[in-house]
C-alpha cells in the first residue's frame, strides 16, 4: 500500500503507473479522486484541509490494511491532500488494484467511504466574502461508512 | 506530564495548538481531562462548550470517553473528522 499526506497536487496517470509497475496480474484499478467543489449559492475561495500528523497516516494505513483484509488486493493507494485548495482543486486519491473488477470497485468506494469517517481530517471553507466555517461531519458520510460492517473493531472515531 | 493537542475549531477556540500539563491527580479519563480543561479558563470553556460534539485520541489512536489517561500520555482533542 502506499499512504501519503501531501500539499502539493498529484498526477493520476503517474500514481497508476506505480501501483502496477512491473505487475502482470492486475486485472482492474477501482479509483476515486476527490475534488474542491464550489457552491453558487455560497462561492468558495478555498478549502483548508488540517490532519493530525502521525496519526493521520497510521490511520490511512489502518483503513487500507481493512480493505486488504476484505478484499483480493494487489495493492492500493491513499493520497490525501492538506493545506489551501481552490475549487477544482484534487484533494483525494483512492486507487485498488485488483484481479477482478468488482473488488477493485468495492475497495475503492470502502476506502473513501472509511477515510472520510476515520481520518483525522478537517476541513474549513473560506468563502469568496471572506467569511469561514469548519465543515460540518455529515450523517450521510456515517452512513455510508456504516454500510460496511465494522468487523475491525475499536476503530471508530 | 501529558501532552494535549488541539485541531480545527477546538485549537482556535483553545487558542493554542498544543500544551503540556501535569495530569491532575483525580483525573483518570479523556471525559474527565475534557470537563477539567472546560472548568479550567475561558478559553477552555469556549472549546468544550459542548462535549458531545468533540472527539479525542490518546496516543494516536480515537479514544472514548472513558478511555483511561496516564502520564506520559498524548491526548488530542478534536471535532468529527471531515476529510476526504
Amino acid at each position: 500500500m502506499l499512504i501519503r499526506v501531501q500539499s502539493a497536487d498529484f498526477d493520476l496517470g503517474a500514481e497508476l503507473a506505480a501501483l502496477t509497475a512491473g505487475r502482470r496480474d492486475v486485472g482492474g484499478i477501482g479509483c476515486f479522486v476527490g475534488v474542491v467543489r464550489d457552491d453558487p449559492a455560497h462561492p468558495l475561495a478555498a478549502l483548508t484541509l488540517e490532519h493530525y500528523p502521525g496519526m493521520t497516516e497510521a490511520a490511512m494505513a489502518a483503513i487500507a490494511a481493512e480493505a486488504e483484509r476484505r478484499w483480493n488486493l494487489l495493492g492500493c493507494t491513499l493520497l490525501h491532500r492538506v493545506g489551501r485548495l481552490e475549487p477544482g482543486a484534487n484533494i483525494v486519491l483512492v486507487l485498488a488494484a485488483a484481479p477482478h473488477r468488482q473488488a477493485a470497485l468495492d475497495a475503492a468506494a470502502f476506502l473513501i467511504d472509511w477515510l472520510k469517517t476515520r481520518a483525522p481530517f478537517w476541513k474549513q471553507e473560506c468563502f469568496a466574502d471572506g467569511a469561514t466555517r469548519w465543515v460540518a461531519a455529515r450523517a450521510g458520510d456515517d452512513a455510508a461508512a456504516a454500510r460496511w460492517s465494522d468487523q475491525a473493531g475499536g476503530m471508530c472515531p | 506530564m501529558i501532552r494535549v493537542l488541539y485541531f480545527a475549531w477546538l485549537r482556535e477556540r483553545a487558542g493554542r495548538a498544543e500544551e503540556q500539563l501535569h495530569l491532575p491527580p483525580d483525573i483518570a479519563t479523556v471525559g474527565a481531562l475534557a470537563a477539567w480543561l472546560r472548568a479550567r479558563d475561558p478559553a477552555g470553556a469556549a472549546a468544550f462548550t459542548d462535549l458531545k460534539l468533540i472527539r479525542a485520541a490518546v496516543n494516536q489512536h480515537f479514544a472514548p470517553p472513558d478511555a483511561p489517561v496516564t502520564d506520559g500520555d498524548e491526548v488530542a482533542f478534536f471535532p468529527p473528522v471531515t476529510g476526504g
